[in-house]
């Protein structure tokens, strides 16, 4: 992949960000929610976003827009016509947040494809996905990406707003049996098939280790998310349960944003895990929880912001339930990092994350 | 070298240095004087995966030599300059003294009480496991059977490793789990949040005497890890309070270490001799702080109730905190202030129901809470309790507290509840059958015993050999 400059790569987004400001808001392209708020708000963003700092002009995006209004008020005027996918967000209970899209989750996913390296994820072969599937974009994008690399995917799902009311609900041996379940259906898939790739929560992938040696069941590359995964346990998971030999993949993602991937772990990050927004579809900031429009300096935690930034979908300054370090830019990613991700506001109160 | 010791996690006996680490603190200046390596729970489910390894080092040595290797340990511990932590750090008993006295609050001559009892333990394994093997030639744990008294026996073990699940407010409790290692039985330790000392000289102890590292698992974790502590070891000791202790109390895998309520009685027969006894009333209350589970925490009488609670108060109220390296200090500060503020919020809620009076509130120098020197101590209490019904009557404070309650003799055994230790003040033939067919009681003193004495070759609160090893029938042909 070619490395940009921080200055192409920062054109590069102005430019990507005015083509999609254009679309979102031209009458000939842009979705009806979209062309009816700047009707309301008064402004017109095409004459006024040039920058990514001009994007403070927008107010935080509110998630209660993809719970209470319908799908169809989201699709551009250039879509209609060609049925969506639905996607929804996260493991909480009520109506949850929807995301409809058409072709970028597999953009993404394709992109990530060149970031994994053969020798974990050989080309040709099978994966297994372990991990909530269901309504998530997650299970058709890790489709797509082993169909990518040529291969073909068995999936196991977990339901993560089951768990999240077993263990709101203190029924912890559910939630354990549960968990036990998911792992069962993965181990006997290893055990009868030929299987070299794996995407799965830390918390199975650590469940699944216990259960059967995963190397020995030909497990080679391990792609994981969905949860934290704070330096020291990143490390038990490098060192004792891929025991230095897997590949290790941690990502960072939502149905809202697409994928973030993590750049290759050194000893001089003390397995910290940065990741970088899939720039220029996606941006992500770490700003000051008190005064959202400024950025906390680097090596300092805040809460995550999130823009999206495609033909299919623009989501501008959304607050993520997340906190971060931002990090400087680093190898291929010319652009800000956001490390050691967690719930927003982890240190203060207990937040159930789920065990899977 | 750093300046701050740090204590590794020790897996296997290996040291361990998470990226987690926690900061251990002087309770009165709040000075950080550790940081200790934390490890999740998977680690610790890996490591007793494989503590088959840690048996095989300890099966290497005969039990007699195990005993002679925990009496040297036992020199080492009282006397020894011992390594702290992986950096380069030692430490001298005068140095342990004085650092878990400022982050546990105890003062030193309690913590120097605490170390001659667990030097008397690790020096004296041998008559331990007499007594808790009831004569058992030693060589049949080794080769796993052999004869007593004439009788074929064999003993297996029913674990591969004991998991301590320990506390942070009393290191002589560490002492429960000598004998394990002369029984070959690795110990998987997750040691107090601010009681990391004792455990981890202990074990340096133990391999400075000659003991194979390997048995030695020492894991600073979360709530999870202690989970796993519990889950994953054959065999495993909880302490905590009551609500704790309960859901494990009725399982085998778990030997309790809950609150004690231990009391004094008076039998009709001596109460008129009351007098005579507030010495011994007031240090089994008293003593170690009333840390204990074997401190009195009731004193049940027929009558005299308020005379004896007074000259209890008169006696113990006005003891106040004193600076930890004093001699005559008795009151021992809090490493976490919440606790003591609990405490402290608990016994006035008690006070609001009828029928109980804080009778050393006015022997006391000040509230009962009191800070001195930037640390937190409560001061002793004495509550009269006018019935065993009262919520004040049968608790038991981190601290020198008891209830004087007026119960008739012939009520007493229906009355007092569960008790880990109770001296019974009578000569009374009956009075005492009843209390020795009691089954309430742990450890029965007859006379005027304090309730802290205890004898190591009579367990008083469950049987390590009997816990660690199971007997079974055999015949060789």
């Amino acid at each position: 992949m070619n490395t940009l400059s921080s200055e192409a790569a920062q054109a590069q987004l102005e430019a990507h960000l005015r083509e999609t400001i254009q679309w979102h808001f031209s009458p000939e392209t842009g979705s009806p929610f979209w062309l009816n708020w700047a009707a309301k708000a008064g402004w017109d963003p095409r004459t006024e976003i040039h920058t990514v700092a001009d994007l403070l002009k927008f107010p935080h995006f509110e998630d209660e827009w993809l719970r209470d209004l319908q799908p169809e008020v989201w699709v551009p005027k250039a879509f209609a016509g060609r049925p969506f996918n639905i996607f929804e967000t996260g493991g909480t209970t009520g109506m949850p947040k929807q995301r409809i899209g058409w072709d970028d989750y597999k953009i993404d996913y394709s992109e990530f494809s060149e970031k994994i390296s053969d020798e974990h994820f050989p080309r040709n072969h099978y994966w297994l996905m372990m991990g909530p599937t269901g309504p998530r974009r997650l299970r058709l994008a890790i489709e797509h990406l082993a169909q990518v690399r040529g291969s073909s995917c068995y999936f196991i799902d977990l339901d993560p707003r089951w768990v999240k009311r077993l263990i709101t609900n203190k029924q912890f041996d559910q939630a354990k049996a549960y968990m036990e379940h998911v792992v069962d259906q993965a181990a006997n898939i290893l055990k009868h098939r030929k299987v070299s790739g794996l995407f799965t929560t830390p918390k199975l992938l650590e469940a699944l280790a216990e259960r059967l040696d995963i190397w020995d069941a030909g497990i080679r590359g391990v792609f994981c998310g969905g949860t934290t995964m704070l330096p020291q346990y990143t490390r038990f998971i490098v060192e004792e349960v891929l025991e230095n030999r897997i590949g290790f993949y941690p990502t960072y993602g939502n149905t809202l944003m697409g994928l973030a991937a993590s750049v290759p772990l050194t000893p001089e990050d003390q397995y910290s895990i940065t990741y970088y927004a899939p720039q220029p579809r996606a941006i992500l900031r770490v700003v000051d929880p008190e005064h959202t429009a400024n950025t906390v300096g680097y090596d300092a935690w805040g809460r995550v912001e999130l823009t999206t930034l495609t033909r299919e979908f623009f989501m501008p300054r959304f607050l993520e339930r997340d906190e971060a370090i931002r990090r400087r830019p680093r190898g291929q990613y010319a652009w800000d990092g956001v490390a050691e991700v967690r719930p927003f506001g982890a240190m203060q109160k207990t937040i159930v994350e789920g065990v899977y | 070298m750093d300046t701050i010791p740090h204590l590794p996690a020790l897996r296997r006996g290996k040291p361990y240095e998470s990226l987690d680490k926690t900061e251990v603190l002087d309770h009165s200046t709040g000075k950080v004087v550790a940081v200790v390596s934390q490890v999740n729970a998977g680690i610790l489910k890996k490591d007793i995966q494989r503590i088959g390894e840690a048996r095989a080092a300890l099966k290497k040595f005969s039990v007699a030599q195990l005993i002679e290797i925990s009496a040297k340990a036992g020199e080492f511990f009282l006397n020894g300059t011992l390594p702290l932590g992986d950096k380069g750090h030692t430490q001298t008993a005068d140095e342990y003294v004085r650092t878990l006295s400022g982050t546990s609050g105890l003062p030193h001559v309690m913590v120097r009480r605490n170390m001659a009892k667990i030097h008397y333990a690790l020096t004296h394994v041998g008559t331990v496991l007499n007594g808790l093997t009831r004569g058992l030639p030693l060589e049949v744990i080794d080769r796993g059977y052999g004869e007593q008294s004439g009788a074929a026996v064999s003993y297996y073990p029913t674990t591969q490793a004991l998991g301590l699940v320990m506390p942070s407010n009393s290191p002589a409790v560490n002492s429960l789990w000598l004998p394990a290692i002369a029984l070959k039985t690795p110990v998987i330790i997750k040691p107090g949040r601010e009681e990391p000392w004792t455990p981890y000289r202990l074990i340096q102890a133990f391999i400075a005497a000659g003991a194979p590292p390997e048995a030695f698992g020492f894991y600073p974790t979360d709530h999870e890890g202690a989970g796993e502590v519990m889950r994953l070891c054959g065999r495993a000791l909880i302490f905590g309070d009551a609500n704790t202790v309960a859901q494990y109390r009725d399982n085998p895998k778990f030997s309790v270490h809950g609150p004690g309520f231990s009391k004094i009685l008076l039998g009709e027969d001596c109460v008129d001799q009351w007098p005579e006894y507030v010495d011994l009333m007031a240090a089994s209350i008293a003593e170690n702080g009333g840390r204990s589970c074997v401190n009195a925490s009731a004193v049940v009488v027929p009558r005299h109730g308020r005379e004896i609670a007074d000259a209890l108060a008169k006696k113990l109220g006005p003891i106040q905190p004193l600076r930890s390296e004093d001699e005559n200090a008795r009151l021992s500060g809090f490493a976490n202030p919440k606790m003591a503020d609990y405490i402290d919020a608990a016994i006035e809620d008690g006070l609001k129901t009828p029928g109980a009076e804080d009778v050393t509130a006015k022997y006391r120098h000040g509230a009962r809470k009191v800070v001195f020197e930037g640390g937190t101590f409560l001061q002793p209490t004495i509550v009269l309790c006018d019935s065993f019904k009262h919520p004040l009557a049968n608790r038991e404070f981190l601290c020198p507290y008891a209830s004087v309650v007026e119960v008739p003799q012939a009520d007493m055994l229906k009355e007092i509840g569960a008790s880990l230790v109770v001296t019974a003040i009578t000569k009374d033939p009956g009075f005492t059958s009843e209390l020795l067919d009691s089954p309430l009681i742990e450890r029965l003193n007859l006379g005027p015993i304090s309730t802290m004495k205890i004898s190591w070759d009579q367990p008083h609160e469950g049987n390590m050999f009997e816990f660690l090893y199971k007997r079974r029938s055999i015949e060789r042909a």
